[in-house]
């Protein structure tokens, strides 16, 4: 616990990012505007996403359609899983919906998985290798609506681009306006349209981030506890295992969704 | 919660963590899969065929047996037949051959009495001469009665 101000100080430290920015940019030392980067949330989940797809990709450059090595196993057997929820959900012809579910499963996992590590563990770390003791420092990035966000709005434009591509400009536009009342009441059918279109990113980053985000507070809490917070944070921690494979899934599954919805005909 | 600038190095992240995903680690990985797929699909018609050639293989064996064990009786009949053959000429030729033999016997059994009587008949006539020389030497003349002794030597 390196902040002042007792809990409060406490939560809030734990609850702020690492925020950088120009000099001008600055209100009372702190980052404000647009233009500012959390660059925990972006070296964490780069860090981490290069790292599982670098070894992702190194296996599966080595993979063999023989008998397959401890490691391309275990891809192969989540990647399989993945490739099975498009399969039953998504029936269209497609090379990218594959390869975006698999990476929004994996991607999400591990990053969600940093919610394991205990609160203080790698931020009391940092502090003291970088021997700044106030540097703030969130290591789940998808605690950071920012990068939910980003991920729901690059979904909403691929299953536009693909809605495009696969239904050609026209019968798209027709879409719009005519579906579900019918040409006559095409001012209507569009609001509906971009009532629904919004709405699925908006859910999709939002249901990520809050479930992340209040795992994280409780974990917190727990660790307000000093030494009580031992029996109570491996129950939540295991708990938290459900959890986060589940918000993993469910944001690959809800992209499927999407992307199954943006190709097929309403 | 503050959105700001993090949201497009994030959609950056999460464009190139797609593009490598699409490139380097499933299309491999898929046709890893789809060709142990395809060869676990082989390997399991290979077994297939195998065990139905293998059930070709046992019926074709039976049928060898059937046939060998059909051939082997019918042999064992043929030769049994010959053998009762055998015997039944062995008994022809046996009873041909005795008869021979006991035919060759009588003959020489008639042959030995044949020459028994022939040597009693000269015999009988030097009896008869000597006892009726004997009888008659004193009041007959055995010259007077040789005619009649030779008749009677010629009747026997």
């Amino acid at each position: 616990m390196s902040a002042e101000g007792g809990t409060t100080g406490y939560i809030q430290h734990h609850l702020t990012n690492l925020a950088v920015c120009a000099d001008s940019a600055k209100i009372d030392g702190v980052c404000t505007g647009f233009w500012t980067f959390h660059l925990d949330t972006l070296l964490v989940s780069g860090i981490l996403g290069l790292v599982v797809f670098g070894l992702m990709a190194s296996l599966a450059s080595k993979a063999t359609s023989g008998v397959p090595s401890g490691g391309q196993n275990f891809v192969e057997m989540v990647v399989g899983l993945v490739d099975q929820q498009v399969r039953d959900t998504f029936h269209g012809k497609s090379a990218l919906v594959t390869p975006l579910a698999i990476t929004i499963f994996v991607w999400v996992f591990v990053m969600n998985a940093m919610d394991l590590i205990p609160v203080d563990f790698l931020p009391v770390a940092l502090q003291a290798a970088t021997g700044n003791h106030e540097m703030p420092f969130k290591f789940v990035p998808t605690t950071d609506p920012n990068l939910t966000f980003a991920m729901s709005i690059t979904v909403f434009f691929i299953s536009l681009f693909m809605g495009l591509k696969v239904k050609g400009f026209g019968h798209f536009m027709h879409e719009v306006f005519a579906v579900p009342f019918g040409l006559k009441l095409a001012p209507i059918n569009l609001l509906f349209r971009i009532v629904e279109e919004i709405a699925r990113p908006i859910s999709l980053s939002l249901r990520l981030f809050g479930n992340m985000y209040a795992g994280e507070m409780v974990f917190i809490l727990i660790a307000l506890l000093g030494l009580y917070q031992l029996p109570l944070a491996l129950p939540w921690e295991l708990f938290h295992i459900l959890i986060i494979t589940l918000q993993a899934f469910v944001f690959m599954m809800l992209t499927i969704v999407y992307m199954s919805m943006a190709a097929e005909s309403h | 919660m503050n959105i700001n600038a993090t949201l497009i190095g994030q959609a950056i992240w999460f464009g190139l963590f797609i593009w490598i995903t699409m490139k380097f680690v499933w299309p491999p990985l898929q046709k890893a899969m789809a060709d142990r797929q395809a060869q676990i699909a082989d390997g399991l018609a290979a077994a297939e065929r195998g065990k139905h050639e293998q059930e070709l293989a046992a019926k074709r064996s039976a049928d060898a047996l059937r046939e060998a064990k059909e051939k082997s009786s019918d042999f064992i009949a043929q030769a049994e037949k010959r053998a009762q053959q055998i015997i039944e000429e062995a008994k022809g030729t046996a009873k041909v051959e005795a008869d021979k033999v006991v035919s060759g016997a009588k003959a020489e059994i008639e042959q030995e009495v044949e020459r028994a009587k022939q040597q009693l008949r000269e015999r009988v006539a030097e009896l008869a001469v000597a006892g009726a020389e004997k009888i008659l030497r004193k009041e007959i003349n055995a010259s007077v009665h040789a005619d009649m002794l030779g008749t009677l030597k010629q009747d026997l």
